[in-house]
């Protein structure tokens, strides 16, 4: 439901191991540190333990209990075998892998991959590069409040619903009143493209969009990076006779790249993950060959044709795959001397 | 070292100065194709039907007309969708901040037991999840939280990247705090609630936001849970009216005095309308961006 904000993320976890004990004590940090036993540790932070219980409850009910849900996905489930759900899910039939080697060979199985990966491979080619390169340059301006201007603008599309991006577009697009379309017409005459239409597009149309939505948005996280670059690292670069381009080479490049892995490292984990919303919300009849990915097909088949368990089986394997993505990926970054993400 | 920073700005050669004038412009460029859109939208909203389908590009209308925000206003439909995500938002927001909140502080208490098991199920469920079929028939089917909101607020009630953000910012407070108010006998609950909260509010103010939006722009769930007209949200209204355009013809209300309904106009002034409320928030939270976000998080 929320997904977009792997911004911060990144280096929560980072930050998990900067932890450490500080040697002097006084005597309430005395106290903290004596809860080394569980009991003295329930009695003397009860709270903490009465605090924690909602958050814990959530994840259990909203979060952990669909896992369990996912046994669909070996069952030809119906949710009216039973008297309950719960009932349901003990009298579906099993049926092992049969859903599986239905998802593989199925007629839509190639096309769904397809499109989901070229989305999502544009995305990265496209899209990735384009908030480092706009903070390099933010980087590069000395006055502040021009910095600020810019950075206040170039963030607003991030908090515009998809809706609205998308309403935008129609707007913007459209073959009946579209600004862009009707300028595309004077140069173009007749041979001006149905942009909204043409399945063609629509790869272009859903990366173009993000790039216009999130790029400002996506500055923020390498900014951050850049804020803690020593001045004297500059100084003595400069020092060695560094220009612009080199020190940006050497300094401040170096300094960003633990991020720029780490926000690799997510992304390729969501190869799967093209969204709900804007690719539900830019779909029509027309670009249906080039819009249909894993995430809307698992909305058609599950919740509006109710074929919960084909759609389970996607969405079970959408999540192995990006499971092992992250990790691999993480694997990886961690063998090249990164630091990874957890 | 300010020194050396003015000596910097001495040492441009013309060839750097050229490089920094395009910076400036392609930053510029940047921003302001950024915002186009939304002008274009905010002064179509004003126009004229004739003049929308006559020019193709405009930032100020030549006719300066309310008529689109006349229709909207008798139109019942656009109110009742801002008053929904308005209480969605509003009542969405806090649930998510008292969750959020009250995880984050154990899991940023080094010396709780159990800590690691606790922070190792959030991870978890960042790495790994049902999927929605599951979480589909948990909510419809199980809870029966179909056309409630609590639909709109229970499920994504923790974000488990919001909720490490706050984490993090609570174990940036120093720790001496705490030890001063275990002196002055303070138990863990009013350490949290009169020291921590009351240090946090950069923090608390931009997952506030964060939340806020990611409720207010909600469209898909609110689709799949809400089919009852009396519980729509405004994107769900926003949809119908800019994809159904016969919708606006069909209200049935008294177009008399438009003689045409102005169509386009109309979409461009709903748009505007479900905009504007995140644009009078923004500004003042963006100021907690760079405190809330970057000091919490980034220190390693």
């Amino acid at each position: 439901m929320f997904t977009n904000h792997g911004i911060a993320l990144t280096i929560c976890f980072v930050n998990e191991r900067g932890d450490c004990m500080k040697s002097k004590q006084c005597p309430a940090q005395q106290q903290l540190s004596m809860d080394n036993t569980w009991s003295k540790c329930l009695k003397n932070h009860m709270w903490l333990y009465v605090m924690i219980i909602p958050g814990v409850l959530y994840m259990l009910v909203f979060r952990y209990l669909p896992m369990g849900g996912l046994v669909m996905a070996f069952q030809n489930f119906s949710p009216y075998s039973g008297k309950s759900t719960l009932g349901a899910f003990i009298h579906s039939r099993w049926v092992g892998f049969e859903n599986f080697r239905k998802l593989f060979t199925g007629p839509d199985f190639w096309q769904l991959l397809r499109n989901t990966l070229s989305i999502s491979i544009a995305s990265i080619i496209f899209y990735f590069p384009a908030p480092i390169i706009l903070a390099l340059l933010l980087n590069e301006i000395k006055s502040d409040w021009y910095k600020r201007s810019v950075q206040t603008m170039v963030y607003i599309p991030h908090f515009i619903s998809f809706v609205i991006v998308t309403s935008l577009t129609a707007q913007l697009f459209s073959t009946v009143d579209g600004a862009v379309y009707k300028i595309l017409e004077l140069f173009m005459g007749d041979a001006a493209p149905n942009i909204m239409g043409d399945p063609h597009f629509f790869t272009g149309m859903i990366v173009g969009q993000t790039i216009w939505k999130e790029t400002g948005y996506g500055t923020i996280i390498y900014l951050a990076a850049l804020a803690g670059v020593d001045v004297q690292l500059y100084e003595a670069a400069e020092m060695d006779g560094a220009g612009r381009w080199r020190k940006m080479w050497h300094v401040t490049l170096p300094a960003i790249i633990p991020t720029i892995v780490i926000m690799l490292i997510l992304k390729v984990g969501s190869v799967l993950n093209t969204g709900y919303e804007q690719i539900f919300l830019l779909q029509n009849s027309m670009n249906r060959s080039a819009s249909e990915v894993f995430d809307t097909y698992i909305y058609t088949r599950g919740v509006v044709n109710g074929n919960y368990s084909l759609a389970t089986t996607a969405g079970l394997f959408k999540s192995i795959v990006s499971l092992i993505l992250v990790l691999g990926a993480n694997k990886i970054a961690k063998l090249c001397g990164e630091s990874g993400f957890y | 070292m300010n020194v050396f920073r003015n000596k910097n700005k001495i040492r441009r050669s013309p060839g750097d100065a050229a490089v920094q004038v395009i910076i400036y412009l392609f930053c510029a460029c940047t921003a302001i194709l950024t915002v186009l859109p939304f002008i274009y939208i905010i002064a179509g909203s004003f126009a004229t039907e004739k003049e929308l389908t006559e020019r193709s590009f405009f930032l100020i209308p030549h006719v300066f007309s309310l008529d689109a925000y006349r229709y909207i206003i008798h139109n019942g439909d656009v109110f009742r969708g801002l008053k929904n995500s308005i209480i969605v938002t509003v009542v969405g927001t806090a649930i998510d901040m008292f969750f959020s909140c009250t995880l984050a502080y154990p899991l940023s208490r080094r010396y709780l037991k159990g800590r690691n098991g606790f922070t190792n199920m959030v991870i978890i469920i960042m790495l790994f999840s049902g999927g929605m079929i599951p979480s589909y028939l948990l909510i419809a089917n199980v809870l029966h939280l179909r056309d409630t909101f609590w639909a709109l607020w229970l499920p994504g009630a923790i974000s488990p990247f919001n909720m490490l953000i706050i984490k993090n910012y609570f174990q940036g407070i120093p720790e001496e705090m705490e030890e001063a108010s275990i002196m002055d006998g303070c138990n863990d609950l009013q350490i949290f609630t009169r020291v921590i909260l009351p240090l946090s509010k950069p923090v608390i103010a931009s997952v506030s936001l964060f939340y806020a939006v990611g409720h207010w722009n909600a469209y898909f769930d609110a689709m799949m849970y809400i089919s009852d007209h009396s519980k729509e949200v405004i994107q769900i209204v926003l949809r119908r009216i800019i994809f159904l355009t016969s919708s606006i013809s069909t209200q049935g209300m008294d177009i008399g005095f438009f003689a045409l309904p102005p169509e386009k106009a109309i979409k461009m002034a709903t748009t505007v309308v479900a905009v504007v409320p995140i644009l009078l928030v923004y500004p003042s939270i963006q100021k907690y961006f760079t405190k809330g976000i970057m000091v919490g998080s980034v220190k390693g």
